[in-house]
C-alpha cells in the first residue's frame, strides 16, 4: 500500500449563478481591487492508501461522485499525488 | 393513516408538522432517522430545518443518512412522501426529485410570505386547490434557488410535475416576483416516481393552524387524508 493525498476540486458548472461568489467580488472592488470576475471552488484534500495512484484517484472520484459534488449544479476535478511522512 | 416525520439533527420544523398534520386529523409521528421508518409508516414528511448545519450543502448529509434509502424504497411502493424546504433540499439530493436547491440569487437568508401559483391541480398535493389558483406561503431559507438542467426542466414542465411557480399576488409569474432566483419561478415539484413524491421550499405547516397565519397549506398537508 502507498500513502496518497487525493485533492477533489468542486465548482459550479459553467452558467450557474454564484451569488457568494459575486458578493466576495464586490467586496473586493470594495477594497479598491481591480477584477474582471470572480469564481470560488471548494477543494477537498483526502488522505487514502491505496495500492496504486489510479486505484486512490478511482476511490477519490467515487467520493466525488457520490458525496462531495452535485452533479446537477457542479462539476469537479481528482489529482492524487503521494503523500511523504 | 400514519405520516412519520423524520427528525435529523438540525431539524426544527418537525414538531410544527406533526402538529398542523394533527390539527388535521392526521395521524403523525416524529421519527428519529436513525430509529428507521416504522412499519406502518403510509406517509412521510421530510421536514424543514438546517440537517446537520447545512455543511457541504444544504441536505446533503441528511439525504446519504440510511433512513432515506427506506425513504426512497417506500416511494417506490407508493408511499407519498413530502419534503418541506431542508426536506426540499434533501430530496433532490437524495435524487428523490430532479434538480437542485442552491444559495439564493441575493445571497441571503430570506424570511417572508410569498405567492405561489398551482401549476397542476392534478397531484395528491395540489388536487384541493385549482390550477392557477393564488396562494400564500412562507418562506424560510438561504439556499431555495432551484437549479436544474434545462432538457430537465422542459422534461419538468412538459410532463407538468411542477407543483407551484412563485408568482405576484395577482398571479403573475415576474422576475420581481421570484424570491430567490429559482429557475422558471419553480418552487415546487414532482418526483422521478411518481406525483406521490414532491418537494417545496415555501412552508405549508406553517399556513395550517388558523390560530397562526392563513390555512393555505392546509388543503396541500390533507393529501395524507387520501
Amino acid at each position: 500500500m502507498t500513502a496518497f493525498t487525493a485533492t477533489v476540486e468542486v465548482r459550479l458548472k459553467r452558467g450557474v449563478l454564484d451569488p457568494e461568489a459575486e458578493t466576495t467580488a464586490r467586496a473586493l472592488e470594495r477594497l479598491g481591487f481591480e477584477l474582471e470576475e470572480l469564481r470560488s471552488a471548494d477543494r477537498f484534500e483526502v488522505d487514502i492508501d491505496a495500492e496504486s495512484a489510479d486505484a486512490a484517484r478511482e476511490r477519490a472520484t467515487e467520493m466525488a461522485e457520490r458525496l462531495l459534488a452535485n452533479p446537477t449544479i457542479h462539476d469537479y476535478e481528482v489529482g492524487v499525488e503521494e503523500r511523504r511522512a | 393513516m400514519t405520516v412519520a416525520v423524520v427528525q435529523f439533527g438540525g431539524s426544527n420544523c418537525d414538531r410544527d408538522t406533526v402538529r398542523a398534520l394533527g390539527a388535521l386529523g392526521v395521524e403523525a409521528e416524529l421519527v428519529w432517522h436513525e430509529d428507521g421508518l416504522p412499519d406502518d409508516a403510509d406517509g412521510v414528511v421530510i421536514p424543514g430545518g438546517f440537517s446537520y448545519g447545512d455543511y457541504l450543502r444544504a441536505g446533503a448529509m441528511a439525504a446519504r443518512s440510511p433512513v432515506m434509502a427506506e425513504v426512497r424504497a417506500a416511494a417506490d411502493r407508493g408511499t407519498p412522501v413530502l419534503g418541506i424546504c431542508n426536506g426540499a433540499q434533501i430530496g433532490c439530493e437524495a435524487s428523490l426529485t430532479p434538480g437542485a436547491f442552491t444559495t439564493n440569487e441575493s445571497a441571503r437568508f430570506q424570511c417572508e410570505h410569498v405567492h405561489l401559483r398551482v401549476e397542476n391541480a392534478d397531484t395528491p398535493w395540489t388536487r384541493r386547490y385549482k390550477e392557477g389558483e393564488v396562494l400564500e406561503f412562507p418562506i424560510a431559507h438561504g439556499e431555495g434557488r432551484y437549479e436544474v438542467a434545462d432538457d430537465r426542466l422542459a422534461a419538468l414542465a412538459e410532463d407538468d410535475r411542477i407543483l407551484f411557480r412563485y408568482c405576484d399576488a395577482d398571479g403573475a409569474v415576474t422576475p420581481e416576483a421570484n424570491p430567490n432566483g429559482s429557475k422558471h419561478s419553480v418552487a415546487g415539484a414532482t418526483g422521478d416516481r411518481g406525483n406521490h413524491v414532491a418537494v417545496l421550499m415555501p412552508h405549508p405547516e406553517r399556513v395550517t393552524l388558523a390560530d397562526v397565519a392563513s390555512t393555505d397549506g392546509a388543503d396541500l398537508l390533507r393529501a395524507f387524508e387520501d
